[in-house]
């Protein structure tokens, strides 16, 4: 049996008198796609912010790859293999979008970027300029970041994490704040590059259509703890799932009671 | 590959012809010029730390620690060449940073800002009750050799104003091509997301530890040719006015472009030389309102002029 890409044994973190996070034993296996579902509080992004280091647990191990990265900083995580996205793009907005994807293959090519040598290279404005053509949004290349629009921001955020070529990218909320008509686009955009690029994901969602359409996987959250874990079909259909995740009257069971 | 355009083009031409003109312009403007172009080289430094999105209002720590390591290094060490006091200086100045920058890059925004203040105010204190420095008064520096060659009052002013000719257009040469590269546009980035840059893989506290070194360098180099050219140091160098004055004449400039804090550097000097000269008490005032139409009608400096010319054009 392969080694889990990501697997967490008695997971806490505790913000004062509030648990986010309670004994989580999670495993993940490489080439997974999971999704992890819960209501605001439930602890979703505290997971997230524990494994790429961003906060510390206040107890428990994360293995990435077999390897303890616990009280690791989040850019030696990023450099072992794992890269995130987040919920409020993460961009350097006075820049152009092409200047966002330059900067990121330079750190892409080691901890001590040159001193001398020019960012913007023929061979790496090549391969800024294919990426966001992948991504769909070449046309924005020479776009001061804070002048593009919100779902293209989401998708240059995440080529930018998968410019590391990362073995396992974590997303929070790829779909928050982009409109309904966007969304489906930009996850189809999303999802055919990580396939393409051969990495294990798992994304925090609130959009139930979302995660029943692209994942492999679902992790319930509530209060701190997972309290379902399964394909989508048996997530959706756990009795506490829908009476503390997603309520009876949720979309997908409408919609699947329709068909 | 290094690839050259016009700016280093014009930075080279530019950097010729004020040499050249250093045999024709009379000694009053070589010394002006003298004193503008080590004032633009600390102020290099102080862009260098604004493009990374820090303030520095203590710069005036490494200037006065280039000033003193020119002057003691006549004085106490026989040393007397300019060049090898100068990089003495700088080496000085970096192996303080080396220390001070582990602690000044955990800080960033005001606490940046006014932590620097305070080391080069300690500075000031240690050096007006060191009487062995000469105390508030200072000292005198000796005249220095250049690789090896000595001169004599008008060929050492002459000399001296060649060096600082070539250390202004040469520092700005190099600085022009760190603020192109990857790390220069690195700092940039920092500016802009801090995370992000964390999130890429980087130590953005280790590299603004390097643009703290080499801001710090480059104020020392200033430091000493402000030393070489006045034939005096004081504490003065580090008090907080001191480096104020740095931080105006960048904001004069503005971020833009390493020619800006040359060109500002002059303009500061003319004015503040004129605004003396016509209007002995209330020069400052002068000086106020000077930086207040800047930062009204210019925000992005005098550079922004060039710039949307540019752009006018294109």
């Amino acid at each position: 049996m392969s080694t889990p890409i990501l697997q967490t044994k008695s997971l806490c973190r505790s913000f004062g008198a509030v648990t986010a996070a309670r004994d989580l034993d999670v495993t993940i296996n490489p080439g997974e796609i999971v999704g992890v579902i819960g209501s605001n509080g439930a602890g979703k992004t505290t997971f997230i912010n524990m494994v790429t280091g961003y906060l510390p647990p206040s107890s428990g191990q994360i293995l990435f790859e077999g390897r303890s990265i616990l009280g690791k900083p989040p850019r030696a995580i990023i450099r072992m293999g794992m890269a995130r996205s987040f919920q409020v793009a993460q961009l350097f907005p006075e820049l152009t979008v092409l200047e966002n994807m330059l900067i990121a293959l330079v750190a892409a090519e080691g901890p001590r970027p040159s001193f001398f040598l020019p960012m913007a290279s023929a061979k790496r404005m090549r391969q800024a300029k294919e990426l966001l053509a992948e991504f769909g949004v070449e046309r924005f290349g020479d776009s001061v970041v804070s002048a593009v629009p919100q779902g293209a921001r989401k998708l240059i955020d995440i080529a930018m994490a998968l410019i590391s070529t990362p073995r396992m990218l974590l997303l929070d909320e790829p779909t928050s704040g982009v409109s309904v008509e966007e969304k489906f686009g930009l996850m189809d955009t999303v999802m055919r590059a990580v396939r393409h690029h051969g990495v294990t994901v798992l994304f925090v969602e609130h959009d139930m259509e979302i995660v029943e359409r692209y994942v492999s996987r679902v992790l319930a959250f509530y209060s701190g703890e997972i309290i379902s874990d399964g394909t989508p079909a048996q997530v959706f259909a756990d009795e506490k799932v829908r009476e503390l995740v997603i309520g009876h009257g949720h979309g997908t069971e409408k919609k699947r009671n329709m068909a | 590959m290094i690839h050259i355009d016009r700016s280093m083009v014009g930075l080279a031409a530019a950097t010729l012809i004020l040499a050249a003109a250093g045999g024709f312009v009379p000694d009053w403007l070589a010394f002006i010029l003298t004193l503008a172009l080590a004032k633009a080289l600390v102020v290099q430094g102080v862009v260098l730390q604004m493009r990374a999105g820090l303030v520095s209002f203590g710069q005036g720590l490494f200037f006065c620690v280039g000033g003193y390591a020119v002057g003691m290094g006549g004085h106490f060490f026989g040393i007397n060449d300019a060049p090898v006091l100068l990089l003495a200086g700088a080496l000085a100045a970096v192996a303080l940073a080396a220390v001070l920058g582990l602690l000044m890059t955990r800080y960033r925004d005001i606490f940046f800002a006014m932590l620097s203040l305070a080391l080069s105010m300690i500075l000031f204190g240690v050096l007006v009750k060191s009487s062995e420095l000469g105390s508030t008064d200072g000292f005198n520096v000796h005249p220095a050799t250049f690789f090896g060659l000595s001169f004599k009052t008008e060929a050492y002013k002459t000399a001296l104003y060649l060096l600082t000719v070539l250390l202004a257009g040469g520092g700005a040469l190099v600085l022009h091509l760190v603020h192109h590269s990857g790390l220069g546009r690195m700092w940039e980035a920092i500016r802009e997301n801090e995370i992000r840059v964390e999130y890429l893989g980087l130590s953005p506290r280790w590299l603004l530890y390097a643009n703290y070194l080499l801001a710090a360098a480059f104020a020392a180099l200033g430091g000493g040719l402000t030393a070489l050219a006045t034939g005096h140091i004081d504490p003065e160098m580090s008090f907080w006015t001191t480096s104020g004055e740095f931080v105006f004449i960048a904001l004069l400039g503005g971020t833009s472009h390493v020619a800006a804090p040359m060109v500002a550097a002059v303009l500061f000097a003319f004015v503040r030389t004129y605004a003396i000269e016509f209007t002995p008490h209330t020069w400052q005032m002068i000086l106020g309102f000077v930086l207040l139409g800047i930062i009204v009608f210019l925000p992005k400096g005098l550079w922004s002029l060039v710039r949307s010319e540019k752009r006018a054009k294109a």
